[in-house]
């Protein structure tokens, strides 16, 4: 075979090799106003709808709300402002607690937290959106390309079979001999061409896999309870961190106990107004159904509400675990969720849009590193941003005074060390 | 003049060729190849064909690892979390290690319903946060397999009795109360000193019973000494901080005797130099073996262990400044004249102590304190103490009593009179002959399984409780974990059987309550751990009323001849409570190195006159024959008609005619897997004089013929001839001559630390072609003051129970196994010419220096060991394939090799027995038990068979305080993260923290001790992260520099000692 039959072959190949692009972006929508109220309000108030505490929608229309002077007299020191206020010692009687105080809450916090309560209270709002959600562009120019592609390889074949039948005819007529033709699976070009192929794509498959060994990407096991996120975190928004407090403290964020689970469920007795539920499969879920499954763990009766108290409860749930790390993984929740300040859906993903929950990141150690690599760390780059514990980090001070750096990222203070995970 | 040599072993002082040898190799092991019959890989039997077989069945075994499927794994919350617990974090608890009268003040890290280690308590004034290795250790007791785990009773007579279950407390109580009633006679509690106010008050509210305190090692001498010269029946506070001048008479004070973490924290803190004025305390030690203590002195004087009382005679004679009369060898006599003459100048600042229980030697030893006026300085009589407090008459009187057949019924708690009464069988005997016996033992000791109800008592872990160690001083003991198994306090009981119904929990807090009139006092104490109080107490005064007949019993006592037995304990094992402890087990002896048993230690001429090795001046070969192989010279010890056959281990520093045994060991088997078939009991030894136990004799040795294993650790790992490892130094010399060591430093700077113009030197940079490494934020770096640290381990233990290191057992040490992060190399200093004129010893720690140019990162060929940018040398587990290159590079020798599965956490289960290994050792399954792992550290990898381990700085401490500074929002502070050794010091001589941070504690001890400080093997330039202050003996000897740029005093190199001059020996 001469080498511009060969060289015709390699375009061939190479033609045929397209890669598909897709451009992934985030949508990041989160006011200010939102994280505060999430931080903050969600556990107990919801915007539209009556919680531990009243829904929010349309609070400037009652009593003196609409000046925020009140509003935040009211929020940093409840106990005082109620004392000489007999709408809020209104509220108390009909909620039956008083509410928390949030002394560190500003004015401009409370703009911010009544902005967010009016955007959300509007009619037809918009569908939550999460920072993990994934907006996908460009899914028509992939089928383009790869129309074209296809067009280009069948044109390639085409004119590589015109070019031979015309040499074969010019050789006839000049009455050059040619060799009797190799029928293609004879031939040791396509062999070895196909050959090394099949080579690299099944030593790539079998490291795939070895590599893969052990990780439950997309595990999403069937719970005792269905118990679902996207009803509690999304469309209640109740925050993360009302059931997973110790992720703020402590290595792990902790499945919560049923009497963090009967602090509301106690009162919420049926699942009626939010939408129909499905599992995986498909089926529907009767979500009062499930609420009873909790009762039976509970011990609670619900025709007798206030006669139950946590000591009553029968049994923890035995919950299976989804998001598994080997034995020699430190991972500390309190580290990347208080210190860092990493949102949880960065690595749970659209966690407030899950029915069932599942494992959304390989949790393999490329992804860590990964992330230790782009992230910023909370640094400290003047007095009032970030953690105080950098401020010991001179070297960086001085090199982000002089130019020479600009963020501070995790890889930049030993991220990417082994003994930051492995001891 | 004189060489001056530092040696660990007795290959090294001598400078054997096949100790040169030996030392070659990290790891003395030829590879286990199988197979290949010593020819080289390429003439083994069936190399290619083993290779296959080997590929083979690994693929197999990844194919069919790979098909198996994940387990499901549930995560199981609480039903009801309680309040302030999260899971994941640990909570401390205050309490108290209370064991035969010893009360240190703890607190108890729990994990998730765990309690996981012990620190010391630093709200206690007394032991300062201090621990020793046996309180580190007790957490592990807690989780051991061969506790008593129900309520028990004998059935059966004679070989048929066994023990069964009493399925409920209700029936046994019934039981025992019904047995009680049967037995008639008296009633009887034998207990070891109990110094908890709340159960003296339930013994004192039971009706007719009799209360007898017996000590395995008993202080009755002491205690009828002082209540002979009018202190009354106690014991007083020492302030060993307050003594300029310490002397001591064959008391261990440091590693058994009375109060060891108490002590050798006052004891430590008069021996912390400040350069800028240099002065310390000065040591005295009169001894017949080498002690722990005695292994500190500055100056150390041997006399046989009968001539102790003779000894005190004679100071006492030489501190009224008549000379030291009655002591014709000439040493010794100068030594007591040296130490009177210190005494006598540093009056009211000078402390005499005693090891003797012999009431007439302590009688002398109070006048000599009465002479120095070291009562209301030294001793303190208003702050008696009650660590000890059985009266040996008491006991004997019990026994003759038992033996009459006048008791009843027995109550034992604490004590373990058949194993460590020097008259066991007559005790078992005398036993026999009472109607009821109760054991509230925890485990199956010696004595409980001669009984016939056991109700096992909680660890003190799982009890409420309370120690009053000094008068005024409370200390609550409070649960730290709900009862394991069917156990019960043994006060429980008392309050059953006198009639009170409420369990020792009620008791015990409307006790305090009443006492302290407030539950909110009671809450405090509670949580503070300590309450010390100040007590009128009546510190009595001295009478000498007793002192001449004293004198008269003790110069009118034959003189002894031939060989003399001493029964000293070790700070691991004590009288026998640490036996069952793997830990402890594991743990070598401070003076001997040796672990898991004990041996007879004896002097260089007795090994060379009795059994023919020379260690003096022998030859190479005899010398090898005795150091290298674990295998010892048996002798048998003769006491009477009693006979005992142990090896012998041949220490410098011993009186020539006298061996020294360790009490504790030879324990029931049914103790455990642990301390069964580990050591002899020397108990037998022991005697009674008419003047109460006595701890010492005369015996006869001889040459047994046969050789045993003794698993020493101390010669497996050796410098191969480097200088600057240890330096030591006198006080003169220090003040003479100061800078030795920034001399030395300058030298090398000057030498390899030029800048390519030559202008400007810096040894860091420019004596490496490696770059070097930056620490933008913190730097952690350790200090050791080997001035401070006597050896006692309790770092060690601490080790193993923080960072999970494995316990490999004897015939793993004997292999040079030991897995040990942290060990405490101790040199003996002698001179070159005569190895057993012992002047001294140097204990150093020593553990991963976490180099900045660290040889073992080079080396691995994985990169599983590397720098981080705090200045630590990581150690990946996962990523180690067990090359061990970096060991063998490793000139510290710090790294260790998992050789087997030590943990059990390979996932193939059988490997912990296989043909490479062999089997291990029964301990190694018991700490695989899963009772035994719940004391892992959950926050630490377990290692697995193959990889190398080392010390991390306790990484996972560090990270937990840099998480605590973060979630504050606020920079690190100093001493908010601490190592685990450094928080078991009672010494506190371990410093760590941030270099970074000129303000902490790190920066100025090494700032503040520029003439101390040093790094080991700073000339290979391997840049340790961990430095040492020498070791300073305080004597007036004045060791001369040859030459300054010459490295100093070290072993290999030689320094000129010249007498001091009259001006130098009175600083």
């Amino acid at each position: 075979m001469s080498t511009k039959q060969f060289s015709t072959h390699l375009i061939f190949f190479l033609s045929s090799f397209l890669f598909f692009s897709v451009t992934i972006s985030n949508a990041q929508d989160a006011g200010a106003g939102k994280t505060i109220f999430m931080s903050k309000c969600a556990s107990c108030h919801n915007v539209l709808k009556k919680g531990t505490g009243p829904a929010l929608a349309g609070l400037e229309e009652r009593h003196k709300w609409a000046d925020h002077k009140e509003l935040l007299a009211w929020i940093n020191n409840p106990a005082a402002y109620m004392a000489k206020d007999p709408y809020t010692q209104g509220l108390k009687a009909e909620y039956g607690s008083m509410m928390t105080a949030f002394a560190d809450v500003t004015l401009q916090d409370v703009d911010n937290i009544v902005a967010y309560v009016n955007e959300a209270a509007k009619p037809a709002p918009a569908p939550a959106a999460g920072s993990g959600e994934v907006v996908e562009e460009g899914g028509g120019n992939s089928i383009f390309f790869g129309v074209i592609s296809l067009l280009l390889g069948v044109i390639a074949l085409i004119l590589m079979q015109v070019n031979s039948n015309l040499r074969k005819l010019s050789d006839q007529a000049e009455g050059v001999k040619t060799p009797a033709g190799i029928p293609f699976w004879r031939n040791k070009t396509y062999i070895t061409l196909i050959s090394i192929c099949l080579f690299v794509f099944g030593g790539y498959m079998v490291a795939k896999g070895a590599i893969g060994l052990g990780r439950q990407k997309d595990y999403q096991p069937v719970q005792p309870i269905y118990y679902s996120h996207k009803v509690h975190a999304g469309i209640n928004q109740i925050n993360c961190l009302y059931c997973h407090g110790s992720a703020e403290q402590s290595k792990h964020a902790a499945i919560p106990s049923v009497n963090t689970c009967m602090n509301c469920h106690k009162a919420i007795q049926a699942y009626e107004k939010g939408p129909k539920l499905f599992d995986e499969e498909g089926n529907e879920i009767d979500g009062t159904a499930e609420i009873q499954k909790l009762y039976e763990y509970a011990g609670f009766d619900p025709d007798q509400p206030n006669k139950w108290d946590p000591s009553m409860i029968k049994k923890p749930i035995e919950w299976v675990k989804i998001h598994n790390l080997p034995d020699h993984v430190y991972f500390s929740h309190a580290q990347h969720v208080n210190a860092g300040k990493v949102q949880c859906q960065s690595c749970h993903g659209a966690i407030n849009e899950m029915g069932e929950v599942k494992q959304v990141a390989d949790l393999s150690m490329g992804w860590c590193i990964n992330c230790h690599r782009e992230s910023n760390v909370q640094f400290n780059y003047d007095s009032t941003k970030g953690n105080k514990f950098y401020s010991i980090y001179e070297k960086f001070h001085n090199d982000l005074k002089a130019g020479k750096m600009d963020s501070i990222k995790v890889k930049d203070i030993g991220g990417l060390e082994c003994q930051k995970c492995h001891y | 003049m004189s060489q001056k040599k530092y040696w660990q072993s007795f290959g090294e002082v001598n400078e054997s060729e096949s100790f040169k040898q030996q030392n070659q190799d990290e790891f003395r092991e030829e590879l286990p190849f199988e197979g290949m019959d010593n020819k080289g890989l390429l003439d083994a039997t069936a190399p290619r064909r083993d290779f296959l077989k080997y590929l083979g069945f690994s693929t197999a075994a990844a194919t069919l690892a790979a098909s198996c499927k994940i387990p499901v794994k549930k995560a199981i919350p609480f039903a009801n979390r309680p309040e302030n617990i999260i899971p994941g974090v640990a909570q401390y608890y205050a309490t108290t290690f209370v064991q035969e009268g010893d009360v240190v003040p703890v607190l108890a890290k729990v994990r998730d319903g765990r309690p996981i280690k012990i620190e010391g308590n630093d709200r206690c004034a007394f032991t300062g946060g201090g621990t020793s290795a046996r309180v580190q250790a007790s957490v592990l007791d807690l989780y051991d397999t061969h506790r008593l785990r129900f309520p028990q009773q004998k059935v059966g007579n004679g070989e048929e009795a066994r023990f069964e279950e009493v399925p409920t407390y209700e029936q046994m109580d019934k039981l025992v109360a019904d047995a009680i009633k049967a037995a008639g006679g008296s009633t009887v509690l034998l207990t070891s000193t109990l110094n908890s106010p709340s159960t003296k008050a339930i013994i004192a509210a039971y009706p007719g019973i009799r209360h007898v305190q017996y000590d395995a090692v008993s202080f009755s001498g002491m205690l009828l000494a002082n209540e002979a010269t009018g202190f009354g029946r106690r014991l007083p506070s020492y302030e060993f901080g307050a003594a300029k001048v310490i002397v001591s008479l064959g008391a261990d004070f440091l590693g058994s005797w009375l109060s060891p973490v108490e002590f050798a924290k006052g004891y430590t803190a008069g021996r912390k130099i400040d350069e800028k004025n240099p002065s310390m305390s000065k040591h005295y030690q009169f001894e017949g073996y080498l002690s722990l203590t005695g292994a500190s002195a500055d100056e150390r004087f041997v006399c046989r262990p009968s001539e102790t009382g003779l000894v005190a005679l004679a100071l006492l004679s030489a501190v009224s400044g008549k000379g030291a009369e009655g002591i014709k060898d000439a040493k010794l006599k100068a030594g007591i004249e040296k130490a009177a003459a210190d005494l006598r100048k540093n009056t009211g600042a000078s402390l005499v102590v005693c090891g003797s229980n012999d009431t007439n030697t302590q009688v002398v030893v109070n006048a000599i304190n009465q002479a120095i006026g070291a009562y209301g300085k030294t001793i303190d009589w208003g702050k008696p103490v009650n660590y000890r407090a059985g009266i040996d008459a008491d006991f004997e009187q019990l026994v003759k009593d038992m033996e009459a057949g006048s008791v009843g019924t027995l109550l034992v708690y604490g004590a373990n009179p058949v194993y460590t009464y020097h008259n066991a069988a007559a005790f078992k005997t005398a036993l026999k002959k009472i109607k009821t016996t109760v054991s509230f033992s925890e485990r199956l000791d010696e004595t409980t399984e001669c009984c016939q109800f056991i109700l096992p008592s909680n660890h003190y872990l799982e009890s409420w409780g309370d120690a009053s160690p000094k008068a005024g001083v409370t200390s609550f003991i409070q649960p730290t974990i709900y009862p394991l198994f069917k156990t019960r306090a043994f006060q429980t009981s008392l309050l059953k059987w006198s009639g009170n119904d409420n369990s020792y929990e009620e008791y015990f807090k409307q006790y305090w309550i009443g006492q302290l009139g407030a539950e909110d006092a009671f809450n405090t104490i509670l949580q503070e751990g300590i309450q010390d109080k100040a007590l009128p107490v009546s510190a009595g005064s001295y009478s000498s009323t007793a002192l001449a007949a004293a004198a008269q019993a003790i110069t009118t006592a034959a003189a002894v001849t031939g060989t003399e037995i001493v029964l000293y304990q070790k700070a691991s094992i004590g009288t026998g409570t640490g036996a069952t402890n793997p830990w402890l087990q594991e743990l070598p002896d401070g003076v001997s190195k040796a672990s898991w048993g004990n041996y007879a230690l004896v002097s260089m001429t007795m090994a060379k006159e009795l059994l023919g090795v020379n260690l003096i001046d022998g030859t190479e070969k005899e010398i090898n024959n005795y150091e290298f192989y674990p295998l010892k010279p048996v002798i048998k010890i003769t006491m009477g008609g009693k006979e005992m056959e142990l090896p012998v281990l041949a220490v410098p520093g011993m009186q020539s005619n006298t061996i020294a045994v360790a009490l504790g060991y030879g324990r029931s088997e049914k103790l455990g897997r642990t301390c069964a078939g580990v050591g002899k009991n020397a108990y037998i030894f022991t005697s009674q004089t008419g003047n109460g136990v006595s701890y010492q004799g005369i015996v006869t040795v001889a040459d047994a013929g046969r050789k045993e294993k003794v698993a020493q650790s101390q010669i497996h790992n050796t410098y191969d001839d480097r200088v600057e490892v240890v330096r030591e130094t006198t006080l003169a010399t220090l003040v003479k001559h100061p800078t030795v060591i920034p001399d030395y430093r300058n030298h090398l700077e000057e030498t390899y630390g030029k800048s390519k113009d030559g202008k400007t030197t810096d040894y860091r940079s420019e004596g490496t072609l490696y770059p070097t490494h930056v620490q933008p934020g913190i730097k952690w770096g350790m200090n050791i003051d080997m001035n401070a640290c006597y050896g006692c381990g309790a770092c060690v233990v601490a080790c193993h129970a923080e960072n999970n290191v494995p316990v490999v057992g004897k015939s793993e040490v004997l292999r040079y196994h030991d897995m040990h992060w942290l060990r405490i190399d101790r040199y003996f200093v002698s001179d070159a010419t005569n190895p057993d004129e012992l002047k001294g010893v140097v204990f150093q720690p020593m553990m991963c220096q976490h180099c900045d140019n660290a040889p073992c990162e080079n080396v691995c060929p994985v990169a599983a060991t590397n720098h981080s940018s705090e200045g630590i040398n990581q150690m990946t587990y996962n990523r180690c394939i067990g090359t061990r290159y970096c060991a063998n590079n490793c000139p510290y020798k710090v790294r260790r090799f998992n050789w087997a599965d030590y943990t059990g956490a390979d996932s193939f289960p059988n490997n912990r027995d296989q043909q490479l290994v062999g089997k291990l050792d029964p301990v190694v399954e018991q700490m695989n038990d899963e009772l035994t792992r719940m004391v892992l550290n959950p926050d630490v990898t377990v290692r697995s068979r193959g990889v190398i381990e080392k010390c991390s700085f306790c990484f996972q401490r560090l990270q937990a305080a840099k998480l605590e500074a973060k979630k504050a929002n606020r920079p690190l502070q100093d001493g908010e993260a601490k190592t685990a050794c450094q928080t078991a010091c009672a010494a506190n001589a371990i410093v760590f923290g941030n270099v970074n941070d000129p303000n902490s504690a790190i920066t100025a001890v090494r700032a503040n001790n520029t003439n101390r400080s040093y790094y080991v093997l700073e000339q290979l330039h391997v840049l340790p992260n961990v430095s040492y202050l020498a070791k300073v003996r305080n004597t007036d000897e004045v060791l001369e520099v040859e030459e300054h740029h010459a490295a100093p005093a070290a072993h290999g190199t030689e320094t000129k000692h010249e007498t001091a001059k009259p001006e130098a020996a009175h600083h």
